[in-house]
């Protein structure tokens, strides 16, 4: 498979990322041998092998669903970069 | 420097008035402050300790039948547990200035039990490396004192017991980052098994593999600190609910099955003196009455291909939620809507974050998933299945910690992928959940610290730590 300059765009597209020409240098250089050392995996006979997803096999416990106030607004808001009383803040970003 | 105390030791102390707290916190900002070029803690919570130190006092004066289970315990946390009303930025640009709304469940424990928290240590940004060199703050270093990185991601905890500045730390273990710091640096580091700690107030890395775990210079320090911060909590749903044992309660072992890896043990990147030191121990054992044999396991050149594909998958799914909008940095260059994500991120992540967001992402993007990400958890389950299998036959899986000792600063600098393999022989407990423990095992003649690994099955921390205990005493 071959990273190219496109992959690597499309991958910061989808990652909103932007990186500068010298970090897309290294990364696109660095996926080529990650890939290179994942691409072992192939090698594994996976046929009829179920997928590990859930480390914590045990039944789910239910609890009853009631409303608790965690985290008051006041706390929530604490460490917003823009604010207001009630609300995040974000700059205009739509030309309507 | 005098040989570090236990719990016990340090309790029956405060208790007959032979120590006192307040010199107690004094001798640990002490060895804070001599220890200060080599860049353990991001920040010391210097006035709140010692007002701490003079209520406990006060109390183990006035009621020491009401003191907690791990009183007069100093504690280092990683930078990234969440503690209420202190800063926490995963050693990243893009939790700068944050400030925790509430306390991770391990410190909770932990602080309900009269323990101490006396700073907050470097690590990797986001949990992210194998040598603590990825932090916004600058690299931590191994107390050893020639230049050495002291492991990751959990370094700074690994080095904030080294250098005597705590009794415990509080690290978390994602692919080996107590454990391989642990060995770095010559102490007892201890990963229980997937869910036995909540991990709720922890910054999430990898989500499956994500466990918190405990440093120390002695076993019984950590059993003792495990027994109170198990067990189930209502905030982490993947917390388990299996009945926490008395881990404190140390037995030494008798007649025990050891089983090892033919492949590991002959390692082409196995350090000479580390290799030699095993075999010993092997032989130790053998004398003692145990079993050891060589057995076989088929997936080793596996395992870091399979963690590296789920890790990088998990968090660039769990790092989306930097966005800039209700926390962390957000870029002051926004023109546009993308600009604002785009931007925001970019300034906030360093390199080997945006390095494995980046492969995350691949291996999860459309037309590569089944290739690449189902694919490995398919591998897992093959892994997990071979290695529980023989957990059933032999009571622990032992092998070396690390394939070698600590590296020079800055010596991998342009080849990650050689650091990502050095984590052969760690990332295993993490694929199938189970709990592991590295104990030092020996020096080399320059004195770089390495140590012996072992791996039990699930919820047999008990099993796991006796072991450990044994450990002390033969290696």
């Amino acid at each position: 498979m071959e990273i190219n300059e496109e992959l690597i765009l499309k991958l910061e597209k989808l990652s909103r990322l932007n990186l500068s020409q010298e970090d897309r240098t290294v990364i696109k250089d660095d996926l080529k041998s990650i890939l290179n050392m994942i691409d072992k995996l192939q090698e594994v006979d996976t046929e009829n092998v179920e997928p590990l997803i859930y480390l914590n096999q045990e039944k789910y416990e239910w609890r009853p669903d009631e409303v608790s106030n965690e985290l008051p607004r006041r706390d929530a808001l604490k460490n917003a970069p823009a604010a207001n009383e009630e609300y995040f803040s974000v700059p205009k970003v739509l030309n309507i | 420097m005098q040989s570090p105390q236990s719990i016990k030791s340090i309790q029956a102390g405060l208790l007959d008035g032979s120590l006192k707290m307040e010199t107690r916190v004094d001798n640990h900002l002490a060895s804070i402050k001599k220890s200060e070029d080599l860049n353990i803690y991001i920040e010391v919570f210097e006035e709140e300790i010692r007002k701490a130190a003079e209520e406990l006092q006060e109390k183990i004066n006035t009621h020491p039948d009401k003191l907690g289970k791990l009183f007069g315990v100093v504690f280092s946390i990683k930078d990234v547990l969440c503690y209420k009303d202190h800063k926490v930025t995963a050693a990243s640009k893009i939790l700068d200035g944050f400030e925790s709304q509430f306390t991770a469940t391990a410190i909770q424990r932990i602080l309900d039990e009269d323990g101490l928290i006396i700073g907050r240590t470097n690590c990797d940004e986001f949990a992210m490396g194998s040598s603590n060199e990825n932090s916004v703050y600058g690299a931590c270093k191994n107390g050893h004192g020639d230049n050495r990185v002291p492991g990751g991601s959990s370094g700074g905890a690994a080095v904030s017991v080294q250098m005597h500045t705590c009794d415990v730390a509080l690290g978390t273990d994602t692919g080996g980052s107590v454990r391989q710091p642990a060995a770095f640096c010559g102490v007892v580091g201890m990963k229980p098994t997937y869910g036995r700690i909540s991990r709720y107030g922890l910054i999430a890395y990898a989500s499956s593999f994500d466990q918190l775990g405990l440093l120390g210079h002695h076993t019984e320090d950590i059993a003792t600190v495990l027994e109170v911060v198990s067990g189930k909590d209502s905030f982490d749903a993947t917390s388990s609910n299996t009945p926490v044992d008395k881990y404190a309660d140390l037995q030494a072992i008798e007649n025990k099955k050891f089983a090892y890896f033919n492949e590991v043990v002959n390692h082409p990147k196995l350090n000479e003196n580390i290799k030699s030191s095993t075999f010993d121990l092997f032989g130790k054992l053998k004398e003692k009455g145990h079993t050891v044999d060589d057995v076989e396991f088929e997936y080793l050149d596996y395992l870091v291909p399979t963690y590296y594909v789920l890790t990088t998958a998990e968090a660039s799914s769990n790092l989306s939620r930097y966005d800039g909008v209700r926390y962390g940095h957000r870029s002051k260059e926004i023109k546009s809507f993308n600009d604002f994500y785009h931007k925001t991120r970019t300034e906030g992540f360093g390199l080997e974050v945006k390095r494995r967001i980046m492969l995350g992402t691949f291996v999860l993007s459309s037309g590569y998933y089944d290739a690449y990400y189902s694919k490995a958890q398919k591998v897992r389950n093959k892994i997990s299945k071979a290695i529980t299998k023989m957990l059933e036959e032999y009571d622990y899986i032992i092998m070396p910690t690390t394939t070698d000792i600590a590296w020079e600063i800055g010596a991998f600098d342009k080849d990650p992928v050689s650091v990502y393999l050095s984590d052969v022989f760690t990332v295993l407990a993490n694929l199938c959940g189970l709990p592991a423990v590295s104990v030092p095992l020996g020096k080399d003649a320059n004195g770089h610290s390495y140590g012996i690994q072992l791996i039990s099955s699930k919820y047999n921390e008990a099993k796991l730590l006796n072991a450990a205990f044994s450990f002390q005493n033969i290696t």
